[in-house]
This record gives C-alpha cells, structure tokens and sequence, in this order.
C-alpha cells in the first residue's frame, strides 16, 4: 500500500495546479492514467479569460464585468459567490503562469494578448495562439517536476474509500502490470476532467470517460446539475475535433449553403460571438431546416482573414485541418458541426472545492462548484482550473496536516482493495455473451441522437430505457483477452460502467428539468421557467438508480434577468 | 490498388512472455478518413483485445500515438490510412526506447533527460532548486549574470503583473513551444542509438527553448548543462528529427544554436 497526505487523482491542469499548491504544505502525489502530458487540457486551443484590461477595447475591465458575463453566459444558473472569486482571482492566476514561463501570445507593448470570445463585449481571453492548453499544461508540469512532486501515471483508479463521511484514500490499477494497490490518504483531490465520452460526436480526447464523477457518485458524493452538456458550435465534421473559438474571435464566419452569414438571424448584435449553446442551436437548426451542406455540416469561413493573420493567430488549427479533412483554410472555408464539448455538472461541491465527504475535493470540469451553470463561456474552462485547482490543493492541503487517520483509513482502503480484487477477477475470469464494444457504440449513439442540443420527453424516455437495457446487458460482459498486462480492453470495460452511470445521471436529469435553460434546451419546454426551476439537481447513487433532489442557486449580486444577446 | 481492405502487419512483443517479437496480420475495412490510431481500435476491439497501444487526445496534440509507420516515425491519429497509398501497412514501436508490450514502450529515459535540463523557466537563479541539486552542480555552476540570450525588456519580479516580452522576444521561441514530447525525434535519430546518454533532440530542443526565452535567467548555466560528449556535440547534424517532427519543428536548428552560444561564450572566456 502506498501512503501519501494529499493524493490528486488526474494529471491535466486543475490536477497539477492543485498540486503545484499542496506541495507547499504537504506530501503530495499525483495519479493519473496517462502520463500528466498526455492530458486532454492540452487540446484547449482558443485562450483563457481574465479581466486584465491589456487590450485598447478593454481598458476598464474588471472583475464584476467578468462575472456578469459569466454569470449571464450561465443563464443564470451560476452560484455568484463561486464566480465571485473565480473572477477575483482570474488576473493573479494569469501573471502567476506568465512568471512560471506560459509563452502567452504579446500585445505590441510586450503585454499579455487578449482576443475576443463569445459572450463578452470586448476581448478578455488570454492566448498562446491557438494552442493555449498545450503551453498552459507544459508550464504547469514543468512547475511540478521543479517542485519534485511524485506522479503516478498510467495508473487507473477503480475506487473512492469512503466511511462513515469521511475520505480515507483509493484504490488504482497500474496498467503497465495489471496489479491493484490501495493508496492510502488523508485527502483526496478528483480533477479527473469531463464525461465527453459517453456521446460519440465529441472534441474530447478518448480517455474522457467521466469515471472520476462515476467513482465518487458509486461513493456516495453527489453529483450537480450533469444535464447541462455543452455542445461546441463548431467541431471538424468527421473526427469532430475542435475548431477553436478563436476562429470566430479573430474574425470567422458562420455560412449557410445560401452563403449567408445566418447568425444575423439569430443574434444580430454578437452575431458569431454569441455563447456557445445559441450558436450551436443556430447551426443545428439552419442544417435542420435544410440550409446546411449534405445535411451535416455548414462553413466556418476564415478565408477573409488573410494567410498572415491565419498564420500567426490559428496555425495549430491550419494544421488540423490539413492533415484531418485535407483543406487549408487559407483557401477554403471549414465544413463544422456541433458536437459535444464540455460537461458543465460535475462532481458537487463548494467554492472551497470541498465536497460533503470530509477529506475528499473536487476540481476542474471534474467539479461543479458551480461556476459555469446552464451554459459556460468560452475561456472559463482553463481559468477554472487554475483558479479551483489551487484552491483545492490549499484546502485539501491544509486539512491534511491536520489529521491522523492511521488504522480506520488503511482497513477501510484494505477492504476496498480487496473487494476490487474480486471485482476484476471476475472480470478477468467470467465468460458472457455482451461485446463491451457494442455496448459502449448504442450508448454512445443514444446519448448524440436523444440528449443532444435538442431535447424532447419522448426521445429521451427512449435514451432512459436504452441505458438500463445497456445496464443490465453490461452484467453479462466479456472480455477478449484476460491478461493482466496492458489489458486495454479491461481498463476501456471499467471505463464503460461508470460511463453507464454518468449517461443515466445526465438523462434522467434532463427529463426531470422541464425547462429551457443554457445548454439544455427543450423542445416541448421552451421557456426557462425561474419560478420553477432555477435550482440544482443533485444526484444520488442508489443501486436501484439515481435518487434526485434540487438544491437552490447562490444569487448575490446580479437578479436574474431575461438572457439576451 | 484495392485500399478498401488494407492489411496491418503490427509488432507484438511481451518481454515476460515471449523469446523474441513477432508480427500479427490483420485484416481491416478502410472507411474515409480512417486513421492508423482508427485501424489500432477496430483492431482491439474487434479482432485482438490484447493489443498494447497508447492513446489519448487523437487529435495530434498529446503525444501518446507516436510510433514507426510505414518507414517512418509519426503519430498513429494524425496517420491517413488512404493517404499511405499502400495495401500493407507496418507498425512498430518508438526506437531506442525498451518494450513494455507491443506499441508501448518505456518513456521513461526519454523523460529522465528532459528533466536533466532544468525544464522550467529559472526566474531566480541563486534560489533555484535543481539548478543547485548535487547531480547539476557538478554540469554548470550557478552564473547569475542576465540571459545570455539578450537580457530582455522586464518590468520587475512582481507577480502582480506581467514580465513584459516583446513580439521580436517572443517570435523567438515560436517553434519550440510547440513540441509535444511525442518522442518521434529521439527515435529517429542515430545518436541517441549509438549513446545511451546523448541528451536527444527533444531535450536539446527544450534546452533552446528556455534559452532563448527572454525572461530565463538561466544564462550560461543552460549552455553548461548541455556541453560535453552526451550534449549538443554528439548531433551529427543528421537532421532524422527535422524530417520526422509531426509538428514540423526543427530540432537540429536549436541543437546548432545551442552549439554556436557555447562556442561563443567560450571564446569570449565567460566559461
């Protein structure tokens, strides 16, 4: 058994972050199942947001301007308090990685660069080009292995131990030999990242499989408002791999087949800066009614912008475009489709990324504190990272020290330990009829088709019914190759339970909200209904199925008001 | 040429199991698109789950896919399988680098020289933790005079507000942030073959990065921490690295600007 006082649980930037904090009080280690690297963070392209007032248009923002948009852009479902200090602390945040080496993109004064984003009235988000994750996630490991904090990659965790309330530590997977060890803790930090995953037209990067929610959830941490999905307005068709913001921020256009700048339609005064969820909506419906290109995809025109501009603002998506779909932006325009982007619900907890298990905190898309509500901004993912990473590793840190779990911890991670062993034996052992492929393709499928940016009773009545077929089929899963080491099929099987679990969570959520609020749009509910529903939904595991409840929304400074652009 | 069907011919080795590696054919449907990485998947789950492969982002930013495609080093997800035009496709490890299991290898050396050039930006060399460690001291001692690389416009040491950088200074590290550490470059080149303990491409690259940066105080301590045999010297300026780099970076450039630093630095007598 490994012991550790803070053990953080994903190795992107609220993990690393988190890290980078808690090592100044206590013994840290990181656990990961890929190397921290090889993290989805560092596919974030377009920037991150913070009110620095560097650019000429800018010049008096501040935080409140921040948290107004942020909590505007959330559409009103944003715990205020949390987006208080998330944009309080944005600008430290930024001047503290430029210090660390973050290579941001200049002004011609030397400052940091700011470009426009959805959802803002003029530029706020911070850039490297358009490979702002990338050298965030570099800067950021590159301050741990400084600091010579322990990572444990290519480690997967398999379970939570939690007893009586509190958080004891975890039990992981070591893919490289198959081998389960228990992690003993005095806290634990989830910043395990998103669910993109359980739908099968996502910008995320494969490991994102929402396990890290699943894991606490089966622990008995609730789970927040995981109806609430993001769909990017604009994905590569085919891979659906991300077409940044940016490219709108710098100047793109949205065309139909009539070669129409169709935002004007929808949002005439933002027009393709619009937030994300009226965008996507704006192009699934112009490709609904008929106005889209095969009936799939409509263009992201950059070509106006000029190859110096392209160059030099969105190299990294040139790049893509060339080797994925074979164009070149300079010379044609980009065939986009929305997909799934970002799960804006989480794993519950507080501004103090605390959860209702003592010990045990959430960061990240992993966390829903909640500060992106029904909708998030673009730019807001990075700044909440780094902002409830370090948070997380503060109070995570600091509690630690605290504590001496010594015997109650180790035979409770024991005991889990063991009944893991049995778990994967029995999985290793077993023969059934169900292909964990075949399972993990219908769920996939039934999540895109019924819970996407268009909802309605019916559908996702039939997603519902899919997923406890799914469900009960999964128990008579087999695996093809019952070694230990390197087992992909294994760890990818492990993987698609607790997908099932996040799916369920997701769609009964989204049953239940009889309402139109950010992402979640109904087409039998049209209207967001405040009297009604502008609250939280909680999830609790039961083996019989989530228990639901609601949970009211922290509002202090902003009323909320019809949300128009 | 029929690419409906292509046939990938694919490296297995357990080390624990087996005496020697071998080759398994398998037979796989061509959709458009399809990449390599695609191909490795339809593989695993439809016809061998024991297959080890890496993975992640599959959008050619993370680094985890890089293998040896068709006679040359490449990330698996940024591979067309149409656009190799071929009906037999090969598919081996990284080079230089020991097998854990089929595509899988140990990164580890890869990583243990990149740490070995203090990787981070050094804002205050006299305080700096590696740089005063017992394994670096003895490669450069500490020299606290400004950048070697041109000192910069700063406005202090305050973090509560930027260090400024202007667009000439940060134009000059353009190219080597952009390196994803997939490990193509390291083993393409036949240096890091022939020496187990040459720095590498990879590494000498992100030497240059900080180098180069504006705001690094490392100065003459990062030219110390890559002189010598294992260093900058044992490129051959074979440029393998510039021609596999899936990032289209050119690591033999920053290898050569290392060496021309140090060869200036010597001649003026600062080391």
């Amino acid at each position: 058994m490994f012991e550790h006082k803070v053990i953080i649980v994903g190795g992107g930037l609220a993990g690393l972050r988190a890290a980078i904090e808690a090592s100044k009080y206590a013994d840290v280690a990181i656990i990961s199942k890929v190397h921290p690297l090889r993290s989805h963070s560092g596919a974030a392209q377009g920037g991150i947001n913070a009110p620095l007032g560097n650019h000429p248009e800018g010049r008096d923002d501040t935080w409140e301007k921040h948290a107004f948009d942020t909590v505007k852009g959330s559409d009103f479902l944003a715990d205020q308090d949390a987006v208080e200090i998330f944009t309080k602390e944005a600008s430290s945040r930024i001047y503290e990685m430029e210090h660390w080496g973050v290579p941001f993109s200049r002004t011609e004064d030397g400052r940091i660069a700011q470009r426009p984003f959805g959802g803002a009235a003029f530029p706020r988000t911070c850039y490297a080009t358009d490979k702002t994750g990338h050298t965030i996630l570099h800067t950021l490991y590159e301050q741990v292995i400084k600091r010579k904090i322990k990572v444990y990659d290519e480690w997967q965790v398999t379970s939570l131990a939690v007893e009586s309330g509190l958080c004891y530590g975890i039990v992981a997977l070591n893919r490289l030999t198959g081998e389960l060890s228990g992690f003993l803790a005095d806290t634990v930090i989830f910043a395990t990242g998103g669910a993109g995953r359980t739908y099968s037209k996502s910008t995320n990067a494969i490991i994102n499989t929402g396990s890290g929610m699943a894991i606490a959830y089966r622990a008995g941490v609730p789970l927040k408002d995981m109806e609430f999905i993001q769909f990017h307005p604009t994905t590569l068709v085919g891979t659906n791999i991300l077409m940044t913001e940016a490219c709108r921020g710098e100047g793109g256009y949205l065309v139909n087949v009539k070669g129409e700048r169709f935002m004007k339609d929808y949002s005439p005064k933002f027009m393709e800066l619009t937030p994300r969820d009226i965008v996507s909506r704006a192009i699934q419906t112009e490709i609904d009614e008929g106005r889209g290109f095969e009936n799939e995809y409509i263009y992201l025109d950059l070509r106006h912008l000029g190859r110096k501009k392209i160059m030099e603002r969105l190299p990294g998506i040139r790049d893509i475009c060339i080797h994925f779909i074979g164009i070149d932006p300079i010379e044609s325009p980009i065939p986009v489709q929305p997909g799934q982007h970002y799960t804006m619900g989480g794993i519950s907890c507080n501004e103090r990324c605390e959860t209702e298990v003592k010990g045990f905190y959430a960061a990240g898309e992993a966390a829903c504190v909640s500060v992106h509500g029904a909708n998030r901004l673009g730019g807001n993912s990075l700044l909440e990272t780094v902002v409830f990473g370090k948070i997380a590793g503060e109070y995570a840190a600091k509690y630690a020290t605290g504590v001496e779990k010594s015997l109650i911890g180790k035979k409770s991670v024991q005991d889990l330990l063991k009944k893991d062993t049995e778990r994967i034996e029995r999985l290793l052992t077993k023969s059934g009829r169900e292909h964990p492929g075949h399972i993990r393709q219908e769920l996939k499928k039934a999540m895109n088709e019924k819970l996407g940016i268009f909802r309605e009773k019916k559908p996702m009545d039939e997603a519902f019914a899919r997923i406890k077929e799914l469900k009960e089929r999964y128990k008579d899963v087999t695996l093809s190759y019952k070694g230990r080491k390197y087992n992909l099929d294994l760890a990818r099987t492990l993987e698609l339970e607790y997908k099932l679990d996040i799916a369920e969570v997701i769609t009964i959520g989204a049953i239940n909200r009889q309402e139109s609020r950010g992402s979640h749009w109904r087409l039998d509910f049209k209207d967001r209904d405040d009297a009604n529903w502008l609250k939280h939904t909680t999830a609790r595991y039961t083996t019989e199925g989530p228990i639901i409840s609601y949970e009211p929304v922290k509002i202090t400074r902003f009323k909320p008001e019809a949300r128009k652009y | 040429m029929n690419r409906e069907v292509v046939t990938i011919k694919v490296f297995r080795f357990d080390p624990d199991k087996d005496k020697e590696p071998y080759f398994d054919s398998f037979k796989v449907q061509v959709k458009k698109g399809m990449t390599v990485l695609e191909a490795l998947f339809d593989i695993l789950e439809n016809q061998d789950g024991s297959l080890g492969f890496r993975y992640s982002c599959r959008g050619a930013i993370c680094g985890s896919c890089a293998m040896h495609i068709n006679g040359s080093y490449r990330l698996a997800c940024q591979t067309q399988i149409e656009k190799l035009e071929v009906e037999e496709i090969v598919i081996k490890p990284l080079g230089h680098l020991p097998v854990i299991k089929d595509l899988v290898v140990d990164m580890r050396p890869f990583f243990e020289k990149y740490e070995s050039i203090i990787p981070y930006l050094i804002s205050n060399p006299k305080k700096d933790p590696l740089l005063f460690s017992s394994k670096t001291k003895q490669r450069g001692q500490v020299d606290p005079s400004p950048s070697a690389s041109g000192g910069g416009s700063k406005s202090g040491n305050s973090e509560t507000k930027e260090q400024l950088q202007s667009l000439k200074e940060r134009a000059r590290i353009d190219e080597m942030i952009d390196c994803i550490l997939c490990g193509c470059c390291h083993a393409s080149c036949t240096m890091t073959l022939t020496d187990k303990d040459y720095l590498g491409p990879a590494t000498l690259l992100k030497a240059n990065r900080f180098y180069m940066d504006s705001r690094d105080k490392g100065g003459i301590s990062r030219l110390k921490l890559v002189d010598g045999e294992h260093g900058v010297w044992r490129c051959h300026t074979i440029f393998n690295c510039n021609e596999v780099c899936p990032k289209y970076i050119n690591p033999t450039r920053s290898i050569a600007k290392l060496k021309r630093g140090l060869i200036k630095n010597k001649i003026l007598g600062r080391m």
